[in-house]
């Protein structure tokens, strides 16, 4: 069985590639030219006592050893503590891991969910009204800032139309927490009055992150069916006389989805870079706005925490995406 | 006995950039049921766009049908509507055997999946239950796609309708295609170059394939090919074309042995000889955006006169069912 096989071999390239972004991420911010023991003494420390937190922090060692140390550290799960929350910063990103992940897997899907239909569309109706509209649409989902976006809706749907809440999470305690993704904890305990909340909070910033990655998809589908449409197989089966429906959404569409699949993990990473932004700007309680608080506390090691999450993140997602790949397109698995 | 399927007259151009390529002109060909017919001529000529023409497969934006019918027993294929053709003559009564059989399968979906989704729209036990894909159905269906690949000579079936296209070689595909040209029981079958694409030595067991099967079923075959020799070892008559005209239609026996048209015997001539001299037709092919008029073969042929220019010369019968357009044609 060769996708066992394929399995196996991304798995052990897991942590090859966990490894070096490790690495990297330590050795920027040994670049940066900041001093993370000033920060954390504070502004009113002697030169005497910054001297003796670098040594009971360990930045006084040569960089070999503290890279060494920083691998211990962080193969053991310690991230160390946020000079913000004064938490470890694991415990931290483990509690905004859900509202991340939640955001973002809602915008994904309602990528796919618009961006491949739209895509084939575009397709078939090349040149036609329709595709020269999607176009327009899709590069200017593509050259939209995310923040300007988030703002509009905003805007229009919070401050004027009044259907959508301004930003945060949810109103009130939240459901139950099974999961820490509120629409399922909301299902799970049959909490409606929660689910409608956590769904309305979701609508805004879950469709600003959504448009910029279903636009890209909307460009792949259309160009995988393009390329599929003319193909030698689909004339035949055009000359057997099958449905042309079914040719195109069983036939054309898998080969188009290839493609398209491949870029899922691309855009995964894109939509984690934008998330950053949009939790800031929704005040959504995840990943992307505790790295944007790091950051303007020059809480270095919440920030190197924050990078090997979403990087791990990012591979994990990458992995899944070889997988779907496989199962799609049989000839590179058997 | 009337035709199966009679082309009458059909001119037909493409747009493009640089204007109407006019690509059929006037053509005419006639199929006796069960009849084997060989559609022969060089690249470009027209044939595969004929072959196209009868299926209803062209670019709809780009193809511009002029004049002409086509006659399929009983029914104008040019005025019915898409979907009575796509229900009741495509992959059913007329039934397509593709050039390439490599690139001729969707490489991600099984075999069987693609000759079941075939016999799901064009099995002849459609009819029986009211167009229902019954499970009874679908396992009649089955054993007749196994009997079938059992006739066309494929080793081991079932393992066969479990691999992806790429895991069977060219030949074998092309005999599955063969296979699924057959099993709607159709009444004519579009072989369009069904060798171009396979290794010499497979060439003939294919094409002789084709005809054992056709014969037995007594399945009408338009063959198209470029190959005068394929054409000579399989068919029951022959229609030659030349830049989009029909120029000679005879029993092939008559065509090889009295070639009536200037332009079929320099095609008989330039065929490799023992003696390995080879021998080309002066000039070329001409441009379909400007075509010579009257008969396009005038300007190279040796015997052109004015009126060739003029007028296309009608057909003529030199012998039985033996048809040529030509003012001169050879005795």
């Amino acid at each position: 069985m060769r996708r066992l096989e394929m399995v196996l071999s991304r798995l052990a390239w897991f942590f090859p590639t966990m490894a070096g972004l490790i690495v990297i991420v330590f050795l920027i911010s040994n670049v940066i030219p900041t001093d993370p023991v000033r920060i954390v003494a504070g502004e009113n420390a002697t030169p005497e006592q910054v001297a003796a937190l670098r040594v009971k922090l360990g930045y006084d060692k040569p960089i070999a050893i503290q890279l060494l140390n920083h691998f211990r550290d962080v193969l053991s799960g310690n991230l160390g503590v946020s000079i913000y929350t004064q938490r470890p910063i694991s415990e931290d990103l483990a509690k905004r891991l859900p509202a991340t992940l939640e955001l973002s897997i809602t915008a994904l899907s309602l990528a796919i969910l618009l961006g491949i239909p739209l895509g084939v569309v575009s397709a078939l109706r090349r040149n036609a009204w329709i595709d020269q509209v999607l176009r327009v649409i899709s590069v200017s989902g593509l050259a939209i800032a995310a923040f300007w976006l988030a703002m509009e809706l905003q805007f229009l749907f919070s401050m004027k139309l009044r259907v959508a809440p301004l930003n945060g999470r949810i109103d009130g305690f939240g459901p139950e927490p099974y999961t820490g993704f509120y629409v399922l904890d909301s299902l799970i305990g049959r909490d409606w009055e929660s689910l409608g909340s956590a769904l309305s909070h979701l609508a805004l910033p879950a469709l600003t992150l959504a448009l910029p990655a279903a636009a890209t998809i909307l460009r792949f589908a259309r160009a995988g069916v393009l390329e599929v449409i003319n193909s030698n197989h689909v004339l035949y089966q055009r000359a057997m006389g099958i449905p042309p429906r079914l040719i195109v959404w069983k036939y054309v569409l898998r080969n188009a989805l290839i493609s398209t699949v491949t870029q899922i993990g691309l855009i995964f990473g894109v939509l984690l870079t934008n998330a950053v932004v949009i939790e800031t700007v929704f005040d959504w309680p995840g990943l992307g706005s505790f790295a944007v608080q790091s950051i303007l506390q020059s809480d270095h090691k919440a920030i190197i925490g924050f990078t090997i999450w979403t990087g791990g993140l990012i591979v994990v997602v990458n992995l899944l995406v070889d997988l779907l790949h496989s199962v799609i397109d049989p000839r590179g698995a058997r | 006995m009337p035709e199966l399927l009679a082309v009458e007259d059909l001119s037909l151009g493409f747009r493009t950039d640089a204007g109407l390529a006019r690509v059929l002109d006037g053509v005419n060909l006639a199929i006796q049921p069960g009849q084997i017919m060989g559609l022969v001529g060089e690249s470009g000529c027209g044939k595969t766009t004929l072959a196209r023409t009868v299926l209803g497969i062209l670019p709809r934006h780009a193809a511009l049908i002029e004049r002409g019918r086509i006659r399929f027993e009983r029914s104008d294929l040019l005025s019915a509507d898409d979907t009575t053709l796509n229900d009741q003559v495509r992959g059913k009564a007329i039934t397509f055997i593709p050039q390439d059989p490599f690139t001729s399968f969707n490489p991600v979906f099984p075999i069987g999946t693609q000759m079941m989704e075939i016999m799901r729209w064009k099995s002849p036990r459609r009819a029986q239950d009211g167009g229902h894909n019954t499970r009874a159905r679908r396992a009649a269906d089955r054993d007749a796609v196994l009997a079938m690949l059992d006739a066309v000579q494929l080793p081991q079936p079932r393992q066969v309708l479990a691999k992806y296209p790429h895991e069977v070689s060219g030949g074998q595909r092309q005999r599955l295609m063969i296979a699924m040209a057959l099993l709607p029981e159709p009444r004519l079958v579009i072989a369009d170059e069904p060798t171009t694409a396979l290794d010499v030595t497979i060439q003939a067991q294919i094409l002789k394939l084709l005809r054992r099967l056709a014969t037995e079923r007594g399945v009408a075959v338009l063959l198209t090919t470029h190959d005068l020799g394929t054409a000579y070892e399989i068919c029951d008559a022959i229609t030659v074309m030349y830049a989009g005209q029909e120029v000679e239609a005879a029993p092939t026996d008559a065509f090889f042995r009295h070639p009536a048209h200037p332009y079929t015997a320099r095609l008989l001539a330039s065929l490799p000889r023992a003696d390995g001299k080879v021998l080309g037709i002066p000039g070329e092919v001409p441009n379909l955006l400007a075509p010579p008029a009257g008969c396009r073969f005038h300007p190279r042929c040796e015997r052109a006169e004015p009126a060739c220019s003029r007028s296309r010369p009608p057909v003529t019968l030199p012998g039985q069912g033996h048809a040529v357009r030509c003012y001169h044609p050879q005795a």
